[in-house]
C-alpha cells in the first residue's frame, strides 16, 4: 500500500480520473440541459457513438483536429434535432424513443466504420496544453494542467452552464418549462422552442463527449463507448441536475476508476479480486446516487410531453 | 419440329436435369461454415484471428462463411449459434470462451450439426462438439523473455481483460518468460475486468507507465486503446492475437499471431470422414498455429532477438514448458 502514496502514482492517479471523467463531464452536462427543459434522453451513448465515429474519420480523413471536433459536435446536433422533433413534434415517449436513438447511434456507428474504415487505424490524438507557471508547479501542475485542450474545456463549460441555467433569461426558461411547462407557455414563452434548443445544446455536448474519446484515444473501435452515455445519464440524477453536481459525480467515478486501476497495478487488489474491483465506480456511483436522489427532486415535467391546454 | 416431338425434347432434358443435377449439387457444394464471435471481425485481435483462418482455407476448399460479430453479450451470441444450426450449417464455431454454457445446451439440440468452441479444451463429452485452443502460454513467454530482454527500467507491463481463457495464458507465459529471463524484473499484471473497455486499457497503460514499466503488452480486443497510451510515450509494446504492427510501426516490437487454420484443416477433415466432434485441438508454435511475427521497422537489439529466438526454439523441442 505504501507504493501508492508516492507522488508519482498520486500525480499519475489524479491526472487519469480527470481524463475519464472528461467525457462523462460533457455528455453528463448536455443531458442535464435537456432534462432541465423536461426531456430525458436514454440515447446519450449512441449519440457519443456516432460523433465519435464522426470525428474519428475526419481526423483519419484530414488530420484536422479541429475540423474532427466539429463533425462530432455537428452529428449530435442533428440528433438533437431529430429526437426534439420526435419529442416535441410527435411527443413520443421518450424512455422508449431514446432507447431507439441509442440503437440507431450503435449500429450505424459500427456499419459506417465497417463499410468506410474497416480495420482499426490509428489517428493523430489531441496535443498535451501546458500552461506557462501553472503547470511547472510541482504535483498541481501534473495532475491539473498537463492535458489535452478538450479537458480543459469540459472543465470550463461547467462555470459556463452554471452560469447559463442559473442566471440568464434563457436558463430560466429551461427551469420553468422543465417544472411547468403550462405556466412558461402562459407567460409567452415557446415550450417547443425552447426544448429544441436545450436538446440541440445537450446532445452537441453529447457528440463533442463520443469526439473527445475517440480523438484522446487515437483510435476508433465498435462501441468505443462501452456504455459511458448511460452511466452519464446516471451521473445527471447523482448531480441533482447542476453543473457542478454532474462535475462532482463525473469526477468520483473517474478517479474510483482510477484509484481501482492503479491498485491493481500495483498489486495491492489481488488478481483474485480484479474483477470485483472493476464494479467498484459504478457501485459506489450508484450507493451515492441513492442518497443523492433521496434529497432532491427532478424537474417536474421531465418525460412529460407537452401539449397546450391539456 | 412437331408438337409431339417438342413435348418428347423437353421431357428428355427434364430427365438429363434430375439426373444430372444432384452430382452437379454434390461436386461443388460449400461448405457452410459460421462463426459468431464477440468482437469486431476486424478488431486485430481475437475475433479477426479466426477470421482469417477460415478465409487461409478458404484458398483451398469452397467454403460459404457466414459471421455474426460484435456478440459481446452472451444470450445474443447463443441465439446467433442457435440460428445458424436451424439453418442447416454443417459448421458453426462459437469463438469465445464465455459461449461454453449456451453451447453445451444448444449442441444438444443439434446433434447432426459440427459445433467447435473455443478457447477451452472441453468439449462437453458430445459427440459434435469440438474444443480448440492457443497455448498462447508459449508466445507469452517469448515475448516475456523478450520484454525483459529490452527493459532498461526493470519493469514490464500487462494490460489484461479478464483472467479467463487463453488471455490468462498468454498473461502468466508472459510473466513467466520475463521472470526467467531476469529474476528481479517487476511484471505488473493489471486485468481492467473487460474485454471491450478502450478507454480504461488505455489508462491501465498508462497505470503501468508511471510505476516505471518501459516494455508493455495485453491481449483481447480492448488493447487498441493501451497501444495508443504507449504509443503516445513511444513505449515497446509486444503484441498477441494478430500482428497489430499497423497500429503502431514504431512501438510494435514483435507479435504472436494465431493461425487457426493450422486446426481447422484438422476439424474438416474429421468433417469429410464423417466425425462431427469430440475432439480437442489446439496451436503451438510446435505445429506453427502459433508465429512469432517481428516487425522489421522496429530496432530490436540483436541480442534480444535471439534471446526471442532461442526461446521459441527451446518450446519447440520441449525443453523449455512455459507454465509446467
Amino acid at each position: 500500500m505504501n507504493d501508492f502514496w508516492t507522488a508519482t502514482i498520486l500525480v499519475a492517479t489524479v491526472a487519469s480520473g480527470i481524463r475519464l471523467a472528461t467525457p462523462f463531464l460533457l455528455a453528463s452536462l448536455g443531458e442535464a440541459l435537456g432534462q432541465r427543459s423536461g426531456v430525458l434522453n436514454l440515447g446519450v451513448d449512441g449519440v457519443m457513438l456516432l460523433g465519435a465515429f464522426g470525428a474519428y474519420y475526419a481526423v483519419l480523413k484530414t488530420n484536422n483536429l479541429l475540423l474532427g471536433v466539429a463533425v462530432g459536435v455537428l452529428l449530435g446536433a442533428l440528433l438533437g434535432l431529430f429526437y426534439a422533433f420526435i419529442t416535441v413534434n410527435l411527443r413520443a415517449q421518450q424512455g422508449i424513443s431514446g432507447i431507439g436513438i441509442y440503437l440507431f447511434g450503435l449500429g450505424m456507428s459500427d456499419l459506417l466504420f465497417q463499410k468506410l474504415v474497416g480495420t482499426p487505424r490509428p489517428i493523430m490524438p489531441f496535443a498535451i496544453v501546458r500552461f506557462p507557471v501553472l503547470s511547472d508547479i510541482p504535483v498541481i501542475g501534473e495532475m491539473f494542467f498537463d492535458h489535452s485542450l478538450i479537458v480543459y474545456v469540459a472543465f470550463l463549460l461547467v462555470p459556463l452552464f452554471t452560469f447559463i441555467i442559473n442566471r440568464t433569461t434563457y436558463g430560466m426558461n429551461v427551469r420553468a418549462i422543465g417544472e411547468n411547462p403550462e405556466a412558461a407557455d402562459s407567460l409567452g414563452v415557446s415550450v417547443g422552442r425552447v426544448r429544441y434548443s436545450a436538446l440541440i445544446i445537450g446532445n452537441s455536448l453529447a457528440g463533442l463527449a463520443g469526439a473527445a474519446l475517440a480523438i484522446e484515444l487515437g483510435i476508433f473501435q465498435q462501441n468505443l463507448t462501452n456504455a459511458m452515455g448511460f452511466i452519464a445519464i446516471a451521473l445527471v440524477y447523482f448531480g441533482a441536475w447542476r453543473p457542478i453536481g454532474v462535475m462532482a459525480g463525473s469526477l468520483v467515478f473517474g478517479l474510483v476508476a482510477s484509484i481501482v486501476l492503479q491498485c491493481k497495478t500495483l498489486g495491492i487488489i489481488p488478481r483474485s479480486a480484479s474483477d470485483l474491483a472493476a464494479m467498484a465506480p459504478a457501485v459506489i456511483t450508484v450507493l451515492a446516487l441513492v442518497v443523492v436522489a433521496n434529497r432532491f427532486r427532478q424537474p417536474a415535467a421531465l418525460t412529460k410531453p407537452y401539449i397546450r391546454g391539456q | 419440329m412437331s408438337k409431339s416431338g417438342f413435348y418428347k425434347m423437353i421431357g428428355v432434358l427434364l430427365v438429363l436435369a434430375f439426373c444430372l443435377a444432384p452430382a452437379g449439387a454434390w461436386a461443388g457444394k460449400a461448405l457452410k461454415i459460421a462463426i459468431v464471435a464477440p468482437s469486431a471481425s476486424n478488431d486485430l485481435a481475437f475475433t479477426q484471428s479466426i477470421v482469417d483462418g477460415i478465409k487461409a482455407v478458404q484458398k483451398e476448399r469452397t467454403i460459404e462463411l457466414a459471421v455474426t460479430d460484435g456478440t459481446f453479450i452472451v444470450e445474443d451470441a447463443a441465439a446467433a449459434i442457435r440460428d445458424y444450426a436451424q439453418k442447416g450449417f454443417d459448421l458453426v464455431i462459437a469463438h469465445g470462451s464465455q459461449y461454453g454454457g449456451s453451447l453445451k445446451e444448444i449442441a444438444k439440440d443439434f446433434p447432426k450439426t459440427a459445433f467447435a468452441w473455443g478457447t477451452s479444451a472441453d468439449t462437453f463429452g458430445l459427440p459434435n462438439v469440438s474444443s480448440y485452443e492457443a497455448a498462447s502460454d508459449e508466445g507469452g513467454y517469448v515475448m516475456g523473455v523478450m520484454a525483459a530482454a529490452l527493459s532498461k527500467k526493470g519493469g514490464v507491463g500487462v494490460v489484461g481483460p479478464i483472467e479467463v481463457g487463453d488471455a490468462k495464458l498468454f498473461v502468466d507465459g508472459f510473466v513467466a518468460g520475463a521472470k526467467a529471463q531476469k529474476a528481479g524484473i517487476r511484471a505488473n499484471v493489471n486485468y481492467i475486468g473487460s474485454f471491450s473497455d478502450v478507454a480504461l486499457a488505455a489508462e491501465a497503460a498508462r497505470a503501468h507507465m508511471a510505476t516505471g514499466a518501459d516494455v508493455l503488452t495485453g491481449t483481447a480486443q480492448m488493447v487498441v486503446g493501451a497501444i495508443g497510451a504507449a504509443r503516445s510515450r513511444r513505449v515497446a509494446w509486444f503484441g498477441t492475437q494478430a500482428n497489430q504492427t499497423e497500429l503502431a510501426p514504431e512501438i510494435v516490437v514483435a507479435c504472436q499471431v494465431y493461425k487457426w487454420e493450422v486446426i481447422l484443416r484438422k476439424i474438416l477433415a474429421d468433417l469429410d470422414s464423417g466425425v462431427l466432434g469430440g475432439k480437442k485441438y489446439a496451436i503451438t508454435l510446435a505445429n506453427n498455429g502459433l508465429v512469432i511475427e517481428f516487425n522489421d521497422a522496429y530496432k530490436l537489439p540483436a541480442g534480444v532477438k535471439q534471446a526471442g529466438l532461442d526461446a521459441v526454439a527451446a518450446i519447440k523441442s520441449g525443453k523449455i514448458k512455459p507454465l509446467r
